[in-house]
């Protein structure tokens, strides 16, 4: 079999890989200051609008697997194609340790599904060493980092209050939506027991930023995409500006297999497999930007090796894939019988929670080092697969309407009155915190594995520590005051020792960052605080991968500050011709 | 006729479901290739997901015995009340018959589960479950479909029959006729104004002055946003 390697397009300003937040972000900025760019994605094009791909409003019947997970793992209208594993692209894990990850294969990645919930890091998230000698500091600050937090806020539009709470900066907000009835109960719990519930801050449009989109209409599934644009994702609110511009080139189905470099050491292009026709192909460009995902970005790096960088591109530091670290998580549900038999009432709102709970505690009165933040479920949602499943376990333990007990299970009229009396009586609680950045901690390149298109493939190790374990624990004693003081019954059991306390594995809070974390010491970090490689000048990378630290937050505000921030240091430098 | 045209006649108003599916049972596997060939139900699929979907339509499991079997227990398991139809009548045994195709991990257990089931009554009638009386079923169903109560011996039929509620639930309650009966009032375009007043009251709650000033007034809702630097 003969390969002819095709060569695309003319010779770039840009050649950007991959459109998520950081890819959509420096395609728009860099396209809107004239440059020409190339832009690949692994994936198909994908615009919730487009009725052949549009989940938004359908009906659970519509499925006929009711919306079940079986083929998207958050079920069936969810935007984000792709997931854990997907077919022929396989990862593996060593040393008895487990690693998830996720990946999205699409025009916007995986902004496509995420929560939405955009919080900027605060002063103390930049410079954690230093208060509690952990991990490292960044070598910037959230000085370094507000004015383009605030651009984001007015280009992409968050809603929020001002709060005035230290680390937890407040910015350009739209006025939130009304809580829900057992977010003004939870608010309610929480004043009692002094912990803080405040309005979420959710890039959904309550108010609209432009004229491209309009505002939110309330159906709550933002997760499904939006056929109006209301909510962010990458390629609705990113992609699609930078397309208008003209400069952008934009191609989908591009695997990305290398990023090329000449003799002198600079990055010259990518080379990538389409995914549709097999056939292979090289994008040439004065500058690459890897946005492909914290640890596709480091996968890109570690599997471009050359005389010059026999350990993988800009990789002389050993730090590509090392300080990979996600969020931790840890979750319970709760039953409220107060909420039994409740009045019906359109309570969708926005694509999740209008109220939430940032880090109260104080770190150095408690056994771990770092905080979490609370995501709150409930209400009388649109019921889909796995609706009414173990009411065995729920209503034997509550009167029936004549106020005489029941016996649990059941079957017939009086239990299909039961589904009736206990919908919407349920809620939820979900810990997302900061787990300490660790080097041994890692991806690396499997020495024997490929996918299907020949690519090598990472190997995960990773282990929680005490303080991620811990956490946990402090998550669950939380959950269970508030439940307590709600007046509710916790579900099922509490998760103790043996399992972690309900940790969850690590990649499926779908954070993981830090695995081309920027520095000051070229020993010991792969890029400089602009996002730029120490040792490839015309190499960036500006996707979760450049993270020192996760704070307790979503990392999705920060990697498009650091990206608008990043691309602006491209044009300068480039009209100063450095690089 | 599908079970997308029967909701459509029942949205008329004019022929009640649970006759239309009764009337087209025997015509079931030929639908199902014809629902496969004319692509699944337009949700915004990929292609590759249309195509394991219509596979999926085209394939059949459970024997003509077993769907007979599982139609009775669904109609036992959620009847017509004065409220709304019963599970047979909102398609749960066809949802049942697909959703072990798309998750085969609930073949064994059903399949299993069936045949416990014909064994035990044949044991106790020497008939097989619907070939029994309705006081014989009845009696059958109240040995396993109380968890707590339920004695050793009927363990399996116990594990059998909350799968059965489970999927029975799920199926009803995700329907057309299940939706309506719950009271979903949602997906659907509309102002979120925060919870009604009377629902307030009920609980004792209040939205507090600072909630009101900081949250959005839904007369702005169409107002562009724009900050006082």
């Amino acid at each position: 079999m003969a390969f002819e390697i095709k060569q695309q397009g003319p010779v770039y300003d840009v050649c950007i890989v991959g459109s998520g937040a950081g890819g959509g972000m420096a395609a728009k900025i860099l396209s809107e200051a004239g440059l020409k760019i190339a832009l690949l994605e692994a994936g198909p094009k994908y615009d919730p609008a487009d009725p052949e791909q549009a989940t938004q409003l359908k009906w659970s019947w519509q499925s006929p697997r009711r919306g079940a997970t079986t083929t998207r793992p958050f079920g069936d209208f969810d935007a984000a194609y792709g997931g854990w594993e997907i077919e022929g692209e396989p990862y593996t894990t060593k040393n008895g340790t487990q690693f998830d990850w996720f990946r999205s294969r699409m025009l916007g990645g995986r902004t496509n599904h995420w929560g939405r919930i955009s919080l900027r890091f605060g002063p103390r998230d930049f410079k954690h060493k230093s208060y509690d000698g952990l991990g490292d500091d960044w070598p910037i600050s959230y000085d370094d980092v507000k004015p383009y937090y605030d651009r984001v806020d007015k280009m992409i539009g968050v809603f929020g209050t001002k709060e005035g709470i230290f680390n937890e900066p407040d910015g350009y907000f739209l006025p939130p939506p009304k809580p829900r009835l057992h977010e003004l109960m939870i608010k309610k719990a929480g004043d009692s027991l002094g912990i803080p519930v405040i309005p979420a801050r959710l890039s959904i449009l309550t108010r609209s930023v432009n004229k491209d989109r309009a505002p939110c209409f309330y159906c709550s599934q933002c997760n499904r995409g939006c056929t109006v644009y209301a909510d962010f994702s990458s390629s609705s609110c990113l992609v699609k500006p930078a397309m208008k511009t003209g400069h952008v080139d934009l191609y989908t189905n591009a695997m990305a297999r290398e990023v090329l470099t000449d003799k002198t050491g600079k990055a010259t292009g990518v080379s990538y497999v389409d995914r549709l026709d097999l056939q292979e192909y090289q994008v040439k460009a004065k500058v690459i930007v890897l946005a492909a995902s914290a640890c596709e970005s480091a996968r890109l790096l570690l599997n471009s090796k050359s005389p010059r960088f026999p350990n993988g591109l800009a990789n002389g530091s050993g730090v590509v894939g090392k300080y990979l670290h996600d969020s931790t998580g840890a979750s319970r549900g709760a039953f409220l019988p107060q909420l039994m038999d409740r009045k019906r009432y359109n309570e969708d709102g926005v694509g999740g929670m209008h109220v939430y709970i940032p880090w109260w505690g104080d770190n150095k009165k408690l056994d771990f080092a770092r905080g979490y933040h609370i995501e709150l479920g409930g209400g009388m949602p649109m019921p889909s697969y796995g609706f009414g499943f173990g009411i065995e376990h729920l209503n034997g333990k509550y009167p029936g309407p004549d106020g005489k007990p029941k016996a649990a299970g059941g079957y017939g009229a009086s239990l299909k009155n039961d589904y009736r009396r206990f919908y919407g009586a349920t809620i939820g609680f979900a810990g997302r915190g900061e787990c300490i950045a660790r080097e041994d901690n890692y991806c690396e390149i499997d020495p024997q594995v490929v996918d299907k298109y020949g690519i090598p493939v990472l190997r995960f190790n990773y282990t929680w520590s005490d303080h991620e374990i811990k956490q946990a624990k402090h998550m669950q004693d939380t959950f269970e005051e508030l439940i307590h003081e709600l007046g509710g019954v916790p579900l099922g059991s509490k998760p103790g020792a043996d399992t972690m306390y309900g940790l969850e594995t690590p990649g499926r809070i779908i954070h993981e960052v830090g695995t081309t974390r920027m520095g000051d010491d070229p020993k010991r970090s792969v890029l400089n605080k602009y996002n730029q490689a120490h040792e490839v000048k015309n190499l960036f990378v500006v996707d979760g991968g450049a993270f020192v630290s996760q704070a307790d937050k979503n990392p999705t505000w920060t990697i498009m500050a650091l990206a608008i921030r990043a691309s602006e240091y491209i044009v300068d430098e480039l009209k100063k011709q450095n690089i | 006729m599908d079970r997308r045209e029967s909701l459509k006649a029942l949205a008329v108003g004019s022929l009640s479901v649970g006759a239309l599916l009764t009337g087209c049972d025997d015509k079931k596997a030929t639908e199902a290739e014809k629902k496969g060939a004319a692509g699944a139900e337009a949700y915004g699929r990929t292609p590759e997901e249309k195509e394991r979907d219509a596979r999926l339509m085209a394939e059949q499991f459970f024997t003509d015995g077993e769907m007979k079997t599982i139609t009775v227990l669904t109609a036992i398991i959620i009847p017509a009340d004065d409220r709304s139809g019963s599970a047979v009548d909102a398609g749960v045994p066809d949802f049942i018959e697909f959703i072990v195709k798309d998750q085969p991990r609930y073949q064994l257990p059903l399949r299993g589960g069936l045949r416990w089931l014909d064994v035990h009554c044949l044991k106790q009638y020497n008939k097989t479950f619907v070939e029994c009386n309705t006081a014989q079923q009845t009696a059958v169903i109240d040995q396993i479909a109380y968890p707590e109560k339920a004695t050793p011996e009927t363990s399996q039929g116990v594990s059998f029959f909350n799968l059965m509620r489970n999927l029975t639930a799920t199926g009803f309650f995700t329907s057309k006729i299940g939706i309506k009966d719950l009271g979903y009032v949602g997906n659907t375009p509309n102002e979120w104004n925060g919870v009604p007043d009377d629902v307030l009251q009920q609980y004792g709650l209040a939205y507090d002055a600072k909630t009101l000033e900081q949250c959005l007034k839904i007369e702005d809702r169409g107002k562009l946003m724009t900050w006082e630097d």
